[in-house]
């Protein structure tokens, strides 16, 4: 099992949902990507859209300032 | 002793910083101090985004190639011998024709390539205008087709990110104008919750779309395409029939990136800041090769390049550092075929696109010429 990092403060665009679909295909099945974002919206859609597309939300932690949220690739 | 820089990939990225430095280090590169290898991949340079108007007819195929040794400077050594080891532990690079580059410093600008192949159907099914010969079948089929379901499907990650909208409100004008508006139906996908990834774009475009009758389903990643069904399904479960599928297709780095170690999926571990290869003092990165989290695009190659030649050429004559890339994307939108906007931001400033006008779409229009001023590093 790998963990990235996606730091995707201060990302406009692509921002941080697409960065962590990108890099979702390239993970391998029980790998985790960790998600830092800045972005209150990102913070939300991601657990969603995680849980919509069978993968699973390990966890979000507010950082005071930025989010990180913790995915790992189910499937 | 005479200081090598070489540089990997012929594209946009490569080219300006090649001819930027030339243009900075003349004394050094006459008393041989200093030289400037690329190795590049084809003889011609091509202009990527004019690709976007070949399915409408509105660009020639010929305004889009120069031959690369023209562009670049005439001190530039060039080779048409694709990298296929980078060493970055031996500081060297061995290409197909078996030859090995030492250098004292690398630049890797090997840029990013389309994969329909990725998803199940695509390659069949799809079609698409990011290369030559995808935008030479999709002039045929805009041309052929006589109405029914257009889908315009857009994957992640993929590069010049307006480029599906712009596609999209140019499509809906191109059919009104032949009458057959009533006959087509266009349907958007994006991969995320709302129509572009840059929120003052996607709330910009939302109502365009509402206006124009263009439908659009988001939270929409394909997962695979049925050429004989036409119909493509996405992850999140929605399945979409189509008549014609133009896509984006997801997009991945260089296969030598890949094979030499350097980063999974092609894309390479680079400082947001400084453009360093992370683990590398004397490696840099610089346009669509990056990881760093900001859009693949003309632009940012662009603005990271001019960066780097001042930081290069900084190292090799005063070994001093110049300055940090601090984000900077522009981009122009088509928002139809006779007017455009434009959208800048950086790490710091948010986007925040004006009013589409005709005066806009003219300027791209020139930039489609002033173009080859940019590689040439004149602009």
């Amino acid at each position: 099992m790998a963990t990235t990092t996606i730091d995707g403060r201060g990302s406009f665009c692509p921002g941080p949902l697409m960065e962590l679909i990108a890099a979702l295909k390239l993970a391998a099945v029980g790998d985790e990507i960790e998600v830092l974002s800045s972005d209150k919206g990102s913070a939300n859609d991601i657990p969603a859209w995680i849980n919509k597309v069978g993968h699973t939300h390990v966890g979000t932690t507010d950082k005071g300032g930025y989010w990180s949220i913790l995915v790992k690739k189910a499937k | 002793m005479s200081k090598t820089i070489l540089i990997v990939g012929g594209g946009l990225a490569g080219t300006i910083v090649a001819n930027g430095m030339c243009r900075q280090l003349n004394s050094e590169l006459r008393n041989g101090s200093v030289n400037i290898t690329m190795l590049g991949t084809t003889e011609t340079h091509m202009y990527q985004p004019g690709l976007l108007y070949v399915p409408f007819g509105r660009i020639r195929e010929a305004e889009l190639y120069r031959d690369q040794r023209r562009v670049l400077d005439r001190r530039v050594n060039f080779f048409v011998d694709p990298a296929k080891h980078i060493d970055v532990e031996k500081n060297q690079v061995t290409t197909e024709k078996g030859r090995t580059f030492k250098y004292d410093y690398l630049v890797l600008a090997t840029g990013s390539r389309i994969m329909p192949q990725n998803i199940p159907g695509m390659a069949e099914a799809g079609h698409w205008f990011y290369d030559i010969e995808g935008a030479r079948k999709l002039r045929t089929a805009l041309n052929n087709f006589e109405g029914g379901k257009i889908i315009v499907n857009v994957n992640a990650p993929h590069k010049c990110p307006v480029a599906p909208l712009e596609v999209t409100f140019m499509l809906n004008e191109f059919f009104k104008g032949k009458g057959m508006s009533d006959k087509v139906e266009i349907t958007y996908t994006y991969p995320i919750g709302r129509l572009h990834a840059l929120e003052p774009v996607a709330h910009w475009s939302k109502p365009e779309f509402d206006k124009q009758g263009i439908k659009y389903e988001t939270f929409f990643n394909t997962e695979s395409v049925n050429p004989e069904k036409k119909t493509i399904r996405s992850m999140e479960g929605v399945e979409l029939p189509f008549d014609l599928l133009i896509t984006i297709p997801p997009h991945m780095g260089q296969q030598v990136i890949i094979d030499s170690d350097l980063g999974k999926g092609g894309w390479v571990p680079t400082n947001t800041k400084t453009l360093h290869r992370e683990g590398s003092t004397n490696v840099f990165v610089v346009g669509d090769t990056t990881n760093i989290p900001i859009s693949k695009a003309g632009s940012t190659a662009h603005f990271e390049a001019d960066v780097l030649i001042d930081n290069l050429v900084s190292l090799v004559t005063e070994g001093a550092w110049a300055r940090e890339y601090d984000g900077k994307v522009f981009c122009f939108v088509e928002t139809g075929l006779g007017t455009g906007t434009y959208v800048w931001f950086d790490y710091k400033t948010p986007p925040n696109p004006g009013p589409p006008s005709q005066m806009i779409h003219w300027f791209k229009l020139a930039y489609n010429r002033l173009y080859w001023l940019s590689a040439r590093g004149l602009l």
